[in-house]
């Protein structure tokens, strides 16, 4: 018995650092003024993950879309307990919409075979659509359920899910498989464990070895260098020491859905709104003071 | 996301500041291969790479403590734990919570070597991590400080037991217990009476009470017993390995000041089995000795993790809270406050790694000494030998040093941030006054501050004191100021040296007398060059060390001056100065 369960995570830049410098003069956001991290939402998703395998046995598989420094939310899976990681890069998926992003995912988890479940965090804090999840369910012909909080219940291929519906809760009976969007108040998200971090500081993609021994040996000619890479390589696999990287062709995508021709999203213009203070409000500490800010609150839809 | 790691700069400073290439070369064999990465996926090929582990193991110890602990700090101490009617007890929710991130995290094996599933981490790594978890939880240190009765098992029994057991402390599947004290055996441990006995099988049964008890319904339960009747003092008494079973019952749950979520436990021991430690009748004398000193840099590491959490609060405090139409940080008797609690802090903590430090050098040359007996050369063994004994000698005078000077600081401390904070800080709202009522153990448990003065004051006086200033004085120093400062601690040292030699002439009773003012006098000496060691490097430390100096050094003086006196009245008049006892109405 066991799940087989994929997580679906993404390197995004650390929004709540934005400074003057974060976007260029295009609008576009600039990737290098911002630190990145995980999404924090998908760090829920992958604990919701790693909770059902250590209750019921199973595999944890995650997968991350990105350019070749993703590695490192991979190896911050690892440090917590995921079972395998895999890169998917590839440059002719860059600029790749939420209807792209999940395509090529969904030619990914295909890719895996047979799998039980899928966890997505709810949102990035990059986009903010919430719309790669969804998708993604349609994709797999999987039935859904978002702003999952538990599993109240699970019992062979039928599952019990609490999902948040905002002002409460409502739980949802569904068949596996089955795809969940995760919110942060679902759980805490573990720690990476000590001797993990120890180990798979060592994890790295093909990629990341040969830029490193790019840097550390530059006098090594072209062959030399290929030779260093497959014996650095055959070590670090026996060691399971080496991040799977997909492009593509791996998933057998079909390009015209990949990338800016896969994408209809448009961006019609790109606003940045500094909000100034402008004064201050003074509301008398009474009982029709108070009603009075409510009622302005709620005209202005702040509340409700 | 606090971080209690990356958010403290002294401690970010001591981490780059102390040799940890030293202390990792040794505590990893010279990166022998047998230890490599192709043998244990997780070792070090380097003492970079070593190094660069135990960033990242604080940096996660740093996460759990803010994140997981500090968060339910509260909690724990307002729930106590549940003794049952079978003799068991069942720890409060919370407390479970944090063995389980604990545990999550492979942070309960953090010594332990890595056969047996440990971090195989040195002990000043360890101890860092142990001021982070007190800074989240004073108590919790109890159950997270308690991994040297795994080291001692490690250290002192057989292969079987190491490896029937030491695997399942690295999991965090069990805690342990050192079961010491006995109704009339506190810090007199000679006088233990708890019997152990051999049936007709050969095993081991231990039978009587023992109380006060940390963590005594843990898992695996370290207990002193008298193997040999007829042998009354410490000779008599072996060490023994006892698993929690019907035999042993929890018989009363301690209601403490503080650390409410470590169980205090009076236990009952019906001739329960157990498993002998080592040798007979070196329970107390070889294995108890090296794990209380142990112990106590672990609770020197609680009192300094406690204060740090409280004069956070406190500076905080000062900044915010306006009086007298300012920040009260500005008024002369707060700033001062402020101050003198930080340096004292910096102070207590620079000695405490200091020790370490020696700690992990005296402890890797004896592991090595018993593990390559057959390999090592003679002339080899002999070094090895001589270098282990020297730093034995100075961690028999550090070691006692740090608990007293830490645990009194974090009291002074403690109690200071509630001052700081006034009526605010008397009420529950803030949690200072839980700070203070943590931190009050810790100049008792482990041997009480006047016990490790006892202990302190005969290193101060047997050499180890002069010999390892001494080596301190000779590290040349370039700027004027800090040269000063240098020649203030030469001539604070020629005036302990001065006291030394009369409290000699006037023997032992007057030696204990005076024992916290020559303790405190050397402390003044052996803090002020570890300052200036730290100025070298740091502008701030530059007037952390001035100020040190400069306020200790009258202080100094001053006790100088009383131990030269020669009043011995405590002792002579003591019902006429204390007056009589009042008797019990």
């Amino acid at each position: 018995m066991g799940y087989e369960c994929v997580v679906c995570v993404k390197q995004v830049p650390d929004t709540t650092r934005v400074t003057g410098e974060s976007m260029k003069a295009d609008g576009t956001v600039n990737r290098a003024a911002l630190p990145t991290i995980f999404n924090p939402e998908d760090l829920h998703a992958l604990e919701a993950a790693l909770r059902v395998r250590d209750q019921h046995g199973g595999h944890v598989t995650v997968i991350t879309m990105g350019p070749g420094a993703a590695a490192e939310v991979l190896r911050e899976c690892l440090y917590r307990g995921a079972d395998r990681v895999i890169l998917l890069t590839d440059r002719r998926a860059a600029a790749s919409d939420t209807l792209a992003t999940s395509y090529i995912l969904s030619r990914a988890i295909r890719k895996l075979g047979p799998i039980d479940l899928v966890f997505c965090g709810r949102q990035a804090i990059d986009g903010d659509t919430a719309q790669v999840g969804p998708q993604l369910a349609e994709k797999l012909e999987l039935p859904q359920v978002t702003y999952f909080e538990q599993f109240t219940d699970m019992i062979d291929r039928t599952v019990r899910i609490r999902r948040n519906v905002g002002n409460g809760w409502e739980i949802l009976q569904a068949r596996l498989p089955l795809l969940v969007t995760v919110l942060d108040s679902a759980n805490q998200p573990r720690p990476p464990a000590a001797k993990k971090v120890m180990q798979y500081k060592r994890a790295h993609t093909m990629e990341e070895l040969r830029r490193q021994l790019a840097e550390t040996q530059p006098s090594l000619s072209e062959e030399q260098c290929e030779q260093e890479l497959g014996r650095q390589v055959e070590q670090l696999q026996q060691r399971g020491l080496i991040i799977n990287q997909w492009n593509l062709d791996d998933i057998q995508a079909d390009l015209q859905w990949c990338g800016l021709s896969g994408s209809p999203t448009k961006v019609h213009r790109i606003q940045a709104i500094v909000l100034t203070k402008e004064g201050f409000t003074e509301i008398p500490p009474t009982e029709a003071g108070i009603r009075q800010m409510i009622g302005e609150l709620i005209k202005d839809h702040t509340l409700g | 996301m606090a971080n209690y790691f990356s958010d403290n700069e002294d401690l970010q400073f001591l981490f780059n500041h102390l040799d940890l290439a030293k202390v990792a070369t040794v505590q990893e064999d010279n990166f022998h291969p047998s230890n490599s990465p192709t043998a244990i996926l997780y070792a070090p090929t380097d003492a970079a790479d070593a190094i660069d582990n135990y960033r990242r193991v604080l940096e996660i110890t740093g996460q759990v403590a803010g994140e997981h602990i500090a968060p339910r700090a509260e909690t724990v101490d307002l729930k106590g734990h549940h003794l049952n009617s079978d003799g068991t007890v069942t720890l409060s929710d919370a407390v479970r919570d944090n063995l389980q991130v604990l545990a999550q995290t492979d942070l309960m094996g953090f010594t332990l070597p890595r056969r047996y599933g440990g971090l195989n981490c040195p002990n000043v790594i360890y101890t860092m991590a142990v001021e982070m978890i007190s800074r989240a939880d004073g108590s919790l240190m109890n159950l997270f400080g308690l991994q040297g009765i795994a080291e001692t098992i490690n250290a002192f029994a057989s292969p079987e037991i190491k490896r029937d057991y030491l695997p399942r402390f690295s999991r965090g599947e069990v805690t342990g217990a050192m079961v010491l004290t006995e109704p009339d055996a506190g810090s007199d441990l000679q006088a233990v009476s708890l019997r152990a006995w051999q049936d007709n099988d050969g095993t081991w049964r231990l039978n009587g009470v023992k109380r006060f008890i940390t963590n005594g319904c843990g898992d695996i339960l370290l207990t002193l017993a008298r193997s040999e009747p007829d042998i009354k003092d410490g000779r008599g008494l072996s060490l023994f390995l006892a698993e929690r079973g019907p035999r042993i019952k929890v018989r009363h749950l301690e209601e403490k000041l503080g650390i409410h979520g470590s169980p205090t436990c009076e236990l009952v021991y019906d001739d329960a089995p157990a498993k002998l430690i080592g040798e007979r009748q070196l329970g107390l004398i070889s294995y108890v000795m090296s794990l209380m000193n142990g112990a106590r840099v672990g609770v020197a590491a609680q009192a300094v993790g406690i204060a740090e959490a409280a004069f956070r609060v406190a500076r905080q405090y000062a900044h915010s809270r306006k009086q007298f139409g300012k920040a009260i940080e500005h008024l002369p008797a707060v700033a001062e406050m402020l101050v003198d609690m930080k340096i004292n802090l910096e102070a207590a903590r620079a000695l405490l790694y200091e020790t370490c430090i020696v700690c992990d050098l005296e402890n890797n040359n004896l592991r090595v000494l018993e593990e390559q007996n057959t390999t090592l050369s003679e002339e080899e063994k002999k070094r090895r030998k001589n270098e282990a004994r020297g730093w034995k000698r100075l961690n028999g005078m550090l070691t006692p040093m740090s608990k007293y000077y830490c645990s009194e600081m974090s009291i002074r401390l403690t109690s200071d941030a509630i001052q700081v904070l006034g009526g605010s800080g008397y009420m529950t709202d803030y949690p200072v006054e839980r700070y203070y009522r943590d931190a009050r153990i810790t100049s008792i448990y482990e041997g009480t501050s006047q016990l490790q003065i006892v202990a302190a004051v005969r290193g101060v006086c047997s050499g180890a004191f002069e010999k390892r200033v001494e080596e301190y004085e000779q590290h040349p120093f370039s700027e004027a100021p800090i040269q000063k400062l240098h020649q203030t601690l030469v001539e604070g040292k020629r005036l302990v040296i001065e006291a030394i030699e009369f409290v000699k002439g006037r023997g032992g009773t007057y030696m204990d007398l005076y024992g916290r003012k020559l303790v405190d006098s050397a402390l003044v000496v052996l803090i002020g060059h570890l300052l200036l060691r730290q100025a070298e490097t740091n502008e701030r430390k530059k007037q952390v060390a001035r100020r040190f100096i400069e306020t200790g050094w009258p202080t100094l003086q001053r006790d100088i001056a009383l131990i030269r006196s020669g009043d011995t009245s405590p002792l002579e008049q003591l019902t006429t100065l204390a007056g009589p006892p009042p008797g019990v109405n």
